[in-house]
């Protein structure tokens, strides 16, 4: 054990101050609506997504009433029904949930979290968010338009796409695929900024392997995206540009549309999911005052479940009918995802065992999503496999299972983030009785709603359906569930009105959350403002000294240690932590320089 | 992909972040790549059109399969175009030499050439479509022609963008800046203009294989 007093001397200058210039913006429109502050265009992105989230929920709505007493509205035809059941899913999956995650968390946290002043392209990141809502507006367009939006749904398979019978077979699938272009261009130009803030913009001392897992999960989800989108734009440019091949000339090749459709449709279930891993992921450690378990392993989680992403499109086409070892090899790649999704989820139960678990309205969140989580995936290893899956894959089987895995998960970490960050946007904390009145409410009434679905599904209830008519094989009793799912849902529904609610009252009357209320570790929550100002940091920028999981070190004087806390500095800790890192067998023989200071230790 | 943030994170993947603790002295902008961040965004970016363009051929490909597909008989202006994107690209190289070696003069000649000529060719471009279409072949014909318009108008559009930053150096340069301060901006538009001059070949290698 070498001695040594930890650095007292060398001071080291933060990194890239001199180099960033900063847009000032002086007027109000210069401030908040033509802004290239991340954290203004984070939340013009959150308040756009949500907008349009919300008429998204509606739609569901509306089509729970239909489902769950047909005949009674007369406003819902066949028609209207498809139309709400394409929008509701396009809306939520494209425009509400990875435009939340990536442009509005991924705006808000990755230059505060890695230690940047700002995105390293602003102007390109604020004409990201405006031609984000043009494509928003263009979507929104098409309810206006004569036969109104498409009613393909939402993968908007041709030819059926634009088949004279589908309503909005004319102006509605033009404007959505319009609107889809629009939508990637606007991302393909944020996410460029996330991906490059990411690897250029790391504040000194902040390495790959220090970054917080909510970093990581965006990272990683922008780069799905930025090569899934792409291959989007394959499937409906041609789409576009030949209007799905019916004009002029039939045939085509619906197959092939499937295919590039699903190998950008299935990354889209991660570029969703990888978000929420990495924020699920903060919010238990944080809440558990405990590290994260297993960080390296949760780290290459992330860069393998991205890499299979690529690989498992085909399980979605099942029922179009393939060669069987194509079906053995999408079917072999599925189950193998499970493998890395599972080392996540036993991460997060082992974060918690032993945990001073603190039940705050984030965590609850955090721990309804692991609890969903593992109900919608491990029904996804049902239908991973061929043979169970041709059965199930028309019924509402389907529906309970993505609406598990892929909505209500994200979701539940959408709301846990918006609790756990909101006081570091606006100062304030959002009311805790409101909030875990929200939970408790969206958490069981989700369960209400999905849980019998699956049941729905074993009896063979088609999903996409209007109404069921009359069947042999379905009783008389699923209409009575279908009405129980319909009340649950409605429920749910008119419960986010109380977490909007919180979401204003809080802002004016919201007990004022100081600069770290959760006492985390991260960056953000070290700025001197608190909502930081523009270029987040004073006039240095933090210098990093450890990893984001330091909760509970042993001997410390707190239960936290920020990640840009000198070592020396550590209350009652530098005794331990110095031996970890200066012991001598570890190391092996090593200079020390003038000032006492060891070589890195590793790279 | 996880390759190439596998060899991102190369230097740290087996650090255990939780026990090491650097002092300040080593922690010496370890950070960021040693490149300037627009050359990385660049980079980023052109991952990105190489997995459009990428995807695209393929999708073409695979759509040239089925049993409908008609060939495209290809307007001969097209050769001439490749011809003058090919110039394009050396008036940028070598705009590029002249920024390195100091010679304003040169950039601001090479600049104005390579410019004409990227006009010259976009204009060819439309003088092919003219020419398909007036022979009776518009996008609503058939996949190929389709496919056509799809793939020329998509590398069209990258190689305006392009014209959008040659445009504000070009600016720049007739103001009269020092070499020094558009030497990054030059070698920028350089490398994306070989590279959109490349998947512009490939994209005719490709069109003509179907042209048979």
């Amino acid at each position: 054990m070498t001695t040594v007093t930890h650095d007292e001397s060398p001071y080291a200058p933060p990194a890239e101050v001199g180099e960033v210039e900063l847009y000032h913006p002086k007027t109000f429109i210069g401030k908040y609506i033509w802004s290239q502050d991340a954290k203004v265009i984070a939340v013009q992105y959150a308040i756009t997504a949500i907008g349009v989230g919300l008429v998204a929920l509606v739609l569901s709505g509306i089509m729970r009433l239909q489902l769950g007493f047909p005949h009674e509205f007369s406003f819902i035809n066949p028609s209207n029904y498809l139309q709400f059941v394409t929008m509701h899913g396009m809306i939520m999956v494209i425009y509400l949930l990875t435009a939340l995650f990536l442009g509005g968390f991924g705006n808000y946290l990755i230059p505060l979290m890695v230690g940047a002043r700002d995105m390293v392209f602003p102007y390109v990141n604020m004409v990201s968010y405006w031609v984000y809502l043009f494509a928003v507006l263009l979507l929104m367009a098409s309810f206006f338009v004569p036969s109104g939006p498409t009613g393909a749904g939402w993968t908007l398979y041709p030819p059926q796409a634009i088949l004279p019978g589908t309503p909005g077979a004319n102006w509605g699938i033009i404007l959505m695929l319009i609107s889809l272009a629009f939508f990637i261009i606007g991302f393909t130009m944020g996410g460029l900024n996330y991906v490059v803030t990411v690897l250029q913009a790391r504040t000194r001392g902040m390495t790959m392997m220090r970054l917080p897992l909510t970093v990581w999960g965006i990272f990683m989800a922008t780069i799905l995206a930025l090569l899934a989108f792409p291959l989007g734009t394959s499937f409906f440019m041609p789409a576009l540009v030949s209007r799905g091949e019916h004009l002029g000339y039939n045939g085509g090749s619906p197959i092939l549309f499937q295919h590039l459709f699903w190998f950008f449709g299935h990354p889209e279930v991660y570029i969703v999911a990888l978000p929420a891993f990495g924020i699920v992921s903060d919010l238990i450690s944080v809440n558990a005052r405990k590290n994260i378990f297993g960080y390296r392993m949760m780290v290459w989680a992330i860069l393998a479940i991205g890499g299979l992403s690529f690989m498992v499109w085909a399980h979605h086409m099942y029922v179009s009918g393939m060669n069987p070892y194509f079906g053995f090899f999408f079917a072999t790649t599925t189950l193998i995802i499970a493998v890395p999704t599972a080392l996540k989820v036993y991460n997060w139960v082992l974060t918690l065992w032993k945990g001073d678990i603190h039940l705050t309205v984030p965590m609850l969140f955090a721990i309804g999503f692991v609890f969903t989580f593992i109900n919608g995936g491990l029904t996804g290893l049902f239908l991973g496999n061929v043979p169970v899956d041709i059965p199930l894959s028309g019924t509402m089987f389907v529906v309970a299972h993505f609406h598990m895995v892929m909505a209500v998960s994200p979701i539940l970490v959408v709301f846990g983030a918006i609790y756990h960050w909101y006081p570091k946007v606006t100062g304030r904390i959002l009311n805790d009785t409101l909030g875990k009145f929200h939970f408790w409410v969206t958490f069981i009434g989700t369960y209400a709603i999905y849980y019998p679905m699956h049941y729905l599904g074993f009896l063979g209830v088609p999903r996409r359906y209007y109404a069921m008519g009359n069947s042999v094989v379905i009783p008389d009793s699923a209409q009575s569930l279908n009405a129980g799912i319909t009340i649950a849902a409605l429920i749910v529904g008119a419960v986010q009105a109380v977490f909007l609610y919180n979401l204003i009252w809080s802002y004016f009357r919201g007990k004022p959350a100081g600069g770290n209320p959760w006492r985390a570790t991260t960056l953000e929550w070290q700025t001197p403002e608190t909502p930081p100002k523009h270029g987040n940091f004073g006039p240095e920028l933090p210098v990093v000294y450890r990893w984001a999981y330091d909760y509970s070190v042993p001997g410390a004087a707190e239960d936290f240690i920020p990640q840009n806390q000198p070592p020396a500095k550590t209350p009652g800790g530098p005794e331990k932590t110095l031996e970890k890192t200066l012991d001598a067998a570890e190391l092996g023989p090593q200079k020390l320089d003038a000032s006492g200071m060891p070589k890195p230790v590793g790279g | 992909m996880v390759i190439v943030v596998g060899w991102l994170v190369r230097p740290t993947l087996n650090v255990k972040p939780w026990v090491e603790q650097r002092p300040v002295k080593d922690i010496d902008g370890d950070g960021a790549l040693r490149l300037p961040t627009i050359k990385v965004g660049l980079g980023v970016f052109l991952t990105v059109a190489t997995s459009l363009f990428a995807l695209l051929i393929s999708a073409y490909h695979m759509r040239m399969m089925a049993a409908d597909w008609v060939t495209l008989a290809l307007p001969r202006v097209l050769w001439l175009n490749t011809a003058v994107l090919i110039l394009a690209g050396v008036a940028m190289q070598w705009t590029r030499s002249a920024a390195q070696w100091g010679q304003i003069d040169n950039v601001r000649l090479g600049l104005i050439a390579a410019g004409v000529l990227t006009f010259s060719f976009l204009a060819g471009q439309l003088w092919a479509w003219q020419q398909l279409n007036a022979s009776g072949y518009f996008v609503r014909n058939d996949p190929a022609t389709a496919f056509f318009y799809l793939l020329t108008a998509l590398h069209g559009l990258h190689l305006l963008g392009g014209m959008w930053v040659w445009g504000r150096t070009t600016a720049k340069v007739l103001r009269g800046v020092e070499v020094a301060k558009v030497r990054l901006s030059v070698e920028l538009c350089a490398v994306y203009w070989h590279y959109l001059l490349l998947v512009w070949l490939v994209l005719f290698a490709v069109l003509l294989h179907t042209h048979t």
